[in-house]
C-alpha cells in the first residue's frame, strides 16, 4: 500500500476493497446513522396505526420474537444448522476450485481441455442447477451441501487461475535463471505471487457460498436452518418471526464478512503481501 | 588472472532472430567476442542494438539462437549457476526479506543450511548491507535493493556475473556509489563480468574493454581497450578522449542526417533511431 506502483508487481486485487480496508480502521459511527433512522421511522409507523394490518408488525413485537427464539434454543439450532452447512460447503467448494484453479492456472494442457468448458459453466447461473441437484441428491442436507460447494468453488477457481496468470514474467524467469524445479517454481513463486489474487476467490467464496446458504434452504426445502425459519414465518404470517431472520442473516452475513477480511489482511501481512 | 578458469567464454558467430522468412526480425546478426577470465567488459549500445538480447543468450534464458556461445567447453542452451544475472529492476521477491532473497538463489546449491546461512551473511556484509537482513524490499532504497540482487547474483560463486543495465533506474549519486561498489567486488571476488549499458561513462569507468554495438541488426561496431589504471577519474583528459572516440561512434550514423542537404526519405531506419544516453 506504501509503495508506488512501479516497483510492485501488479496484482488483480479488487482495489476498491482495499481503499475502504484502510479507511476502516478507526470505528466510524456514521454508519449506524441510517439503520437508527430506519427504526424510528418505523416504529413511528406502527405506533401510529395509521395502517392497519397484521403484516406490519411493530419493532417491540419483533424483539419479543427475538427474546423467544433465542430463549429457546431455536435460533441457535436454526443458526448452527445453517453455518455447518455453510462452512461444510466453502470447504468443499473452496478445496476443489483451488485445486481446479491451479490446474487451469498451471497447465496449459488443462487449460485447453478443460477452460473453455469452465468459461461456460461460469455463465450458468447456480440457481439453474437446482432442479438437477434436487432429483439427483434430494432436498437434504447433501443437497445443500452439493449447491453452496458450486457457489464457493467457482471464485475461488476463477481467482486461482487469474492470480497465476497474473504472475509477472520476470519472476518466471528469475526462477529459471535460479535453476528452480517445476515444483519450486510453484511452491516459492508461483503460489505467494498468486496468493492475494486466491484470497480475494476465497473472500468472495465465503460471501457466495453464504448468500447460497439461504437460497439452498428457500428451495430445497427440507431440515432446519435459518432460510427454513424465514420461510416458516412466512406461511404463518409472522412478520415478527420474517423481520428477525433478516436482520440475523444480515449479522451473520457481516460478522463472515469481517472475520474473512481480518484472517486475509492478516496472513497478508504476515507473509508480508501487500494488498495494494 | 586466475589458473582454474582458463578458458573464459567465447561468443562464435552468434545471430539471433525473431519470426521466420523475410519478415525475421535479426535482432544479431554475427556477433562473435572472447571474454577473457577475470575480465570486466562493458558492452554498450542504444537501445534496440541487441545488447540485452545479447546478455540473454549469455545467461541461457533463451536458447534459440544460431552460431555457439561456450563457456567450459560446453554450448550455452540453458541458465546454469555458474552464470549469476543482475537485472535493470531489482526483481526481488517481495515477499521475502533481503536475507531470503538472497537464500532463494541458493534453493539449489549443494550446501548445508548453516553453511547457506554462513554464505549469505558473508555476501551481505559484501554488498555494505549489513543490519538490513530482515528487511523487505519495500523498505529499501532503489539503490539498496540493486546491493540485493548484486548479492544474490554473487551468492552462488559464478564464473561469470551478467549485468544488465543494474544501474539504469538509480540516481546519479547512487549510481557512481554502487559504480565503485562493483569494482571493489569484482577485485575482490575476481569473477568474469559483463556489463550491458547505454551509458558511455558507465562503460568506460567500468570496463576492462568496451564493446559497442550498433543496432539493425544488433554487431559489434568496434571493441575499445581501456587501458587506463584504476581508481579511474572521469575528469583525466585520456578519459575524455576515450569518451569522445567512442561518442563520435555513435554520432557517426547520425551525421548524414545533419550534414545532407537532401531532404531524407522518412523510410531511412538510420534516421529514426536516437542516443538513449
Amino acid at each position: 500500500m506504501r509503495i508506488s506502483l512501479a516497483r510492485r508487481p501488479t496484482r488483480p486485487v479488487c482495489a476498491c476493497e482495499a481503499t475502504v480496508e484502510t479507511r476502516r480502521r478507526r470505528v466510524d459511527l456514521r454508519g449506524v446513522a441510517l439503520p437508527i433512522v430506519a427504526v424510528a421511522l418505523w416504529w413511528a409507523l406502527s405506533a401510529s396505526h395509521v395502517v392497519k394490518s397484521g403484516l406490519l408488525v411493530s419493532p417491540v413485537d419483533v424483539l419479543r420474537t427475538a427474546y423467544e427464539q433465542a430463549g429457546s434454543g431455536a435460533l441457535v439450532r436454526a443458526l448452527l444448522a445453517s453455518l455447518a452447512r455453510e462452512a461444510c460447503g466453502f470447504a468443499i467448494g473452496a478445496t476443489a476450485g483451488f485445486l481446479l484453479g491451479g490446474a487451469l492456472g498451471l497447465s496449459r494442457i488443462a487449460a485447453r481441455i478443460v477452460g473453455p468448458s469452465f468459461d461456460t459453466f461460469k455463465q450458468i447461473s447456480l440457481f439453474a442447477w437446482i432442479p438437477l441437484i434436487s432429483v439427483w441428491f434430494g432436498l437434504g442436507d447433501a443437497a445443500k451441501v452439493v449447491f453452496l460447494s458450486l457457489a464457493a468453488l467457482l471464485p475461488v477457481a476463477a481467482h486461482t487461475c487469474d492470480g497465476i496468470h497474473a504472475v509477472p514474467r520476470k519472476y518466471v524467469e528469475l526462477a529459471n535463471a535460479l535453476r528452480y524445479s517445476r515444483l519450486q517454481l510453484i511452491r516459492y513463486v508461483l503460489l505467494p505471487a498468486a496468493l492475494p489474487s486466491i484470497f480475494t476467490g476465497l473472500y468472495l467464496a465465503l460471501i457466495h457460498s453464504w448468500l447460497a446458504t439461504l437460497g439452498a434452504e428457500y428451495l430445497l426445502v427440507a431440515g432446519s436452518g435459518i432460510g427454513n425459519l424465514l420461510i416458516d414465518g412466512s406461511e404463518q404470517f409472522r412478520m415478527d418471526i420474517v423481520l428477525f431472520g433478516i436482520v440475523v442473516v444480515g449479522v451473520t452475513g457481516w460478522a463472515l464478512n469481517a472475520l474473512a477480511r481480518r484472517v486475509e489482511r492478516t496472513v497478508l501481512s504476515r507473509l508480508h503481501i501487500a494488498n495494494q | 588472472m586466475s589458473a582454474v578458469e582458463p578458458e573464459g567464454l567465447d561468443i562464435l558467430h552468434v545471430s539471433k532472430r525473431y519470426g521466420a522468412g523475410d519478415s525475421a526480425l535479426v535482432v544479431l546478426d554475427d556477433v562473435s567476442l572472447h571474454v577473457r577470465p577475470g575480465e570486466f567488459v562493458s558492452v554498450l549500445g542504444a537501445s534496440g542494438c541487441g545488447k540485452s538480447t545479447l546478455l540473454r543468450l549469455i545467461a541461457g534464458l533463451d536458447a534459440g539462437y544460431s552460431g555457439a556461445i561456450m563457456m567450459g567447453g560446453e554450448r550455452v542452451c540453458d541458465t546454469s549457476l555458474e552464470r549469476g544475472i543482475v537485472f535493470q529492476d531489482h526483481r526481488l521477491f517481495p515477499w521475502l526479506t533481503a536475507e531470503q532473497n538472497i537464500l532463494a538463489a541458493l534453493r539449489n546449491a549443494p550446501l548445508s543450511a548453516r553453511e547457506k546461512h554462513d554464505v549469505v551473511a558473508e555476501h551481505i556484509a559484501l554488498v555494505g548491507l549489513a543490519g538490513f537482513e530482515r528487511a523487505y524490499p519495500h523498505q529499501l532504497s532503489g539503490g539498496m535493493a540493486q546491493r540485493v540482487a548484486i548479492a544474490r547474483g554473487l551468492v552462488n560463486r559464478p564464473r561469470v556475473l551478467l549485468l544488465d543495465e543494474p544501474f539504469g533506474a538509480l540516481d546519479a549519486l547512487t549510481r557512481g556509489r554502487l559504480q565503485n561498489e562493483l569494482l571493489r567486488i569484482w577485485e575482490r571476488e575476481r569473477i568474469t563480468m559483463i556489463l550491458v549499458t547505454h551509458d558511455v561513462d558507465e562503460a568506460i569507468y567500468l570496463g576492462d574493454r568496451v564493446v559497442t554495438m550498433a543496432p539493425r541488426p544488433g554487431r559489434i561496431r568496434r571493441i575499445v581497450d581501456i587501458a587506463l589504471p584504476r581508481p579511474r577519474e572521469r575528469t583525466d583528459p585520456r578519459f575524455a578522449r576515450l569518451r569522445d572516440a567512442i561518442l563520435s561512434d555513435f554520432s557517426d550514423a547520425t551525421t548524414p542526417l545533419a550534414s545532407n542537404p537532401l531532404p531524407v526519405p522518412p523510410a531511412d531506419s538510420s534516421g529514426q533511431w536516437r542516443m538513449a544516453w
